[in-house]
């Protein structure tokens, strides 16, 4: 069925339908495309493009299956739980059901080494963290209102945060000087600036552990931001999305330690977003949590949760999931060490050709300094150097520019979304691409940044490969997933 | 449904949360709140509150039952252990394609085949309430509105308004002509929209129509869609209900017009349509937009990164919507159970002395009780509405919380409870009207 579109019926849409604001008009989607058109796969595609772009945690499905086949009740379509069915399938309340929000708040617990307790009557759905981002907006600010935010950050955030709402997002900019760390003195200069252009700053927003640094916050840099908002009388939304992801020292510490241990602060203005996609690999149960201290946050955002509610057919699954503590305990553990042996065999490998990576703890994915392989020191060059990444490499990365990094030269590459074999195939490409450039360097120890030397080595790859095959064995299954038209 | 009642906030919240467009201060929800403290059981509580305030459909729930016992192996993951992993993962915003293919076939088989729908067109929403929402967003800027007939679904001031900013006016429609939709009366609600200098981007109908439980006829869907080329603006049809009209043939769907017509104009009509209704499964989320736009379906589809479907329901509804005995079955017989309790339901209330309005689809029964105001007026409406709901112990839903112009009707929801409980209903409904008869005759 074809219809025709006439110039005059887009002039019927509103101006959110028209606008840029789904952001999908950026260059950060070039790389999906070339992904979408030409996708690795090791045997029918082994020239593909292989998706390093996509912040997915793939690397526990072993235990989680094991689990699906062994609780078969946790599901209402098996003969198991089938009794469960229709209640089930007619619950609709927006409160979610009673064991689900306990689960929840029993394995966001856990992750913190129940340092902290969460109240379930606190704990609202949202369609994936994506809607409750949104929502948050929609509640603690007015159109044209802004909330600080540090960079590099999300991509995603222009969208969730600003399309629908109408609200600003303005930065508080981070420099690689000090590993992008937060200062008192960038947050009190982004808020003048806003001051200054007549902008109401109604909070700030936070991403802890970092996408896309893979840091965490230390205490002090988290105690200097509560008592900025506090004294500012903003908001703080943390995002702790990848809570669970943590896999070396230094440990995530969340913001409800902070206020709950470290400083005294007004918790009316402190909410938390969460959801199951990243810890777990779940993005597609949709299941976003919003976590607030303001009852009337709490009230005003279970209203609108609406507009995006977890499926109970997956809230019962998530429910039974999350309260099997043998199972969540092991998961856990499970996960951080699988992700340090990655993190581990990437970061190395990298080194060894010389490309450093910002110091990380957690995340899915590293910030990889590609700086000494631009042209020049501009994002022009960025955005050349990347392309040959995508065209040449066939690796899709993600640029810097894209997540409002004010220095050209960095990368975000994903590495819990495919098997042992792409990660080989990967660190080849990486290092043929950078003999070639005639940019190898003396092989730098994994911890430090990039050096200078232009001391070429001849690197042996069989070498590399030993240094590789000691890694965790994974399912030989590649990431075929169907193409993937977000952000992540 | 439990719903919350707020404190003051201490620090400043946005000007959408402190607004009461959420709507569940209306007394609307006072019903609900009388319901949740005194639940009628038939063994625990048979004095209670019986709930005829909400349109579930729990008749046909053994069907679906009986399919899952059949087919637990294909709708769970099961033996296709290492399809949990792809699922799970799956959050590509256009949605399984199976789960597309199958929605669209279901939509078609609830049409008799009268309408043809395209898989790539079926954009995934968690709900309609998420739908309605989103397709203002798309169609409408802050301050314009959407028409909308009277009397309407209670959700739809939340829906449509609360966070878009989008004015709801009403389509004024009465008793005289059983509240059909005329273009005498979409054209004043637009002259009205204009003198207030509101510019209007569409009209939105419910056709099976919520509260009235009687389909639109075609006559009248021709001249709204008469009516939206005219003015140049958008035509929404939620057509929620679709799958609960009580005989095929007297659901037309926009959808057949339109291809009556060959298309033309089409990229103005757009279809809401979910399964919490039809296949009484308001716990899963499940809501389409179906636009005939393809800038509506691209824009939406982006849009719906707020509010998808979990990957793992849309796995069990693709199985379930794509065995086409089985839906056939399902439509089949849920309408004929429906049928029945409708019949059920309007003939124990004749019995009483009570007329409804003439309906032939829905989960509810649209009662006519303005004999028994004392004045033809709102209050009188709603002290009527207290002494049913606190006296008689029956949660029904007055005609004003749906904007009706008229006083005195009063939505009855009949499909979520069982057929002994809707006896139990209709006999304490008897013994008011009962006393009533008494008390007028004793004031003579």
């Amino acid at each position: 069925m074809e219809f025709s579109l006439k110039n005059e019926q887009q002039q019927l849409l509103s101006k959110m339908a028209t606008n840029d604001g789904h952001g999908e008009n950026s260059p950060y989607f070039d790389g999906w495309k070339a992904y979408d058109s030409d996708p690795y796969h090791p045997t029918r595609n082994p020239n593909g493009v292989i998706q390093m772009g996509l912040a997915e945690n793939q690397l526990c499905f072993d235990l989680i299956e094991e689990w699906v086949l062994n609780n078969p009740e946790a599901s209402i379509c098996t003969a198991e739980g089938a009794n469960k069915f229709m209640e089930v399938a007619i619950y609709q309340d927006y409160h979610g059901l009673p064991e689900f929000r306990n689960a929840v708040a029993g394995f966001m617990e856990k992750v913190r080494g129940e340092r902290v307790k969460f109240d379930p009557n606190r704990i609202v759905m949202s369609g994936g963290a994506t809607g409750a981002h949104e929502t948050l907006a929609f509640c603690l600010a007015d159109p044209e209102d802004a909330f600080l935010v540090p960079t590099p950050y999300y991509p995603g955030f222009d969208r969730d945060l600003r399309w629908r709402t109408g609200i600003q997002l303005l930065p508080i900019v981070c420099h690689s000087s000090n590993d992008f760390k937060v200062t008192k003195e960038s947050m009190e200069a982004a808020y003048q600036k806003a001051q200054e252009a007549n902008i109401r700053v109604k909070g700030f927003l936070l991403n802890n552990p970092s996408n896309p640094l893979g840091t965490v916050l230390d205490r002090e840099t988290l105690i200097d931001i509560v008592t900025f908002i506090n004294d500012k009388n903003i908001h703080l939304i943390c995002d702790e999305i990848y809570s669970a992801t943590v896999f070396s020292q230094p440990e995530f510490i969340s913001i409800s330690e902070i206020i709950e241990h470290d400083v005294q602060c007004n918790r009316d203005l402190v909410h938390l977003v969460y959801s199951l996609s990243k810890d777990l690999g779940f993005p597609g149960f949709r299941v976003g949590i919003l976590y607030s201290y303001n009852d009337a946050v709490v009230s005003c955002a279970r209203k609108m949760s609406s507009f995006g509610l977890v499926s109970t057919q997956t809230q019962h699954l998530i429910a039974s999931m999350l309260s099997d503590e043998t199972f969540t305990d092991k998961i856990i553990s499970t996960s951080s060490e699988r992700l340090a042996a990655r993190h581990g065999l990437f970061t190395r490998g990298l080194a060894q050709v010389g490309i450093g990576t910002l110091k990380s703890s957690a995340g899915l994915y590293f910030w990889m300094d590609l700086r000494r392989l631009l042209r020049e020191s501009t994002f022009e060059a960025e955005m050349e150097l990347w392309r040959i990444i995508i065209h040449e490499v066939k690796l899709n990365v993600s640029p810097g520019l894209s997540f409002h990094c004010s220095e050209p030269g960095w990368f975000r590459v994903c590495f819990a979304n495919m098997d042992d074999e792409s990660v080989r195939v990967a660190l080849r490409r990486i290092h043929k691409f950078v003999l070639v450039q005639g940019k190898a360097t003396e092989p730098t120890t994994p911890k430090s940044r990039c050096g200078s030397s232009k001391l070429q080595l001849s690197l042996s790859f069989r070498r590399l490969d030993e240094r590789v095959m000691g890694s965790h064995m994974m399912s030989p299954h590649s990431p075929m997933a169907s193409p993937l038209v977000r952000a992540t | 449904m439990g719903v919350e009642f707020e404190q003051q906030p201490s620090v400043e919240l946005s000007k959408v949360a402190v607004s009461d467009t959420h709507g569940e201060d209306s007394p609307y929800f006072a019903g609900w709140k009388a319901y949740d403290e005194d639940p009628y059981d038939e063994s625990r509580n048979p004095s209670g509150v019986i709930q005829m305030g909400l349109a579930e459909n729990q008749v046909s729930f053994d069907l679906l039952e009986e399919y899952l016992e059949k087919h637990s192996e294909a709708a769970s993951f099961g033996n296709k252990i290492s399809s949990f992993r792809e699922n799970a993962l799956f959050q590509d915003y256009h949605g399984l394609q199976s789960f597309r293919k199958a929605m669209a076939s279901f939509m078609e088989q609830i049409r008799g085949g009268r309408a043809k729908f395209d898989p790539d067109r079926v954009v995934i929403t968690a709900g309609a309430t998420a739908a309605n929402e989103l397709v203002t967003f798309i169609l409408a800027n802050p301050g314009d509105a959407l028409l909308v007939p009277t009397p309407y679904y209670p959700g739809f001031d939340r829906d449509l308004r609360w966070r878009t900013g989008v004015n709801i006016v009403p389509v004024h429609c009465d008793s005289s002509n059983n509240f059909q939709i005329t273009i005498q009366a979409l054209e004043a609600a637009y002259a009205d929209a204009v003198s207030k200098n509101i510019k209007v981007r569409g009209v939105l109908i419910t056709n099976p129509s919520n509260p009235l439980g009687a389909t639109i006829q075609r006559s009248v869907l021709e001249d709204i869609l008469d009516f939206v080329i005219s003015k140049n603006i958008h035509l929404v049809s939620d057509e929620i209900y679709s799958g609960s009209a009580f005989f095929s043939g007297e659901f037309v769907s926009i959808a057949e017009v339109l291809e009556a017509r060959n298309y033309q104009d089409s990229e103005r009509v757009h279809i809401v349509y979910s399964l919490s209704k039809d296949l009484g499964l308001p716990g899963f989320r499940v809501g389409t937009i179906y636009s005939y736009n393809d800038k509506v379906v691209t824009t939406a589809r982006r849009m719906s990164s707020f509010t998808l479907i979990s990957s793992q329901t849309q796995q069990l509804l693709a199985s379930m919507l794509s065995d086409k005995d089985f839906t056939e079955k399902y439509i089949r017989i849920n309408r004929e159970r429906l049928k029945n309790r409708y019949h059920m339901i309007i003939d124990g209330l004749r019995n009483r002395g009570i007329e409804c309005l003439e309906g032939n689809a829905g989960l509810f029964c649209w009662m006519n009780l303005s004999p028994l105001l004392k004045e033809r007026k709102k209050e009188s409406e709603l002290a009527l509405w207290k002494s049913i709901l606190y006296e008689v112990k029956l949660n029904i839903s007055p005609g004003s919380s749906c904007h009706c112009s008229e006083p005195g009707w009063f939505r009855v929801c009949f499909a979520n409870m069982t057929e002994r409980t809707l006896e139990i209903a209709l006999q304490r409904i008897h013994d008011f009207m009962e006393i009533k008869k008494e008390n007028d005759v004793q004031q003579q």
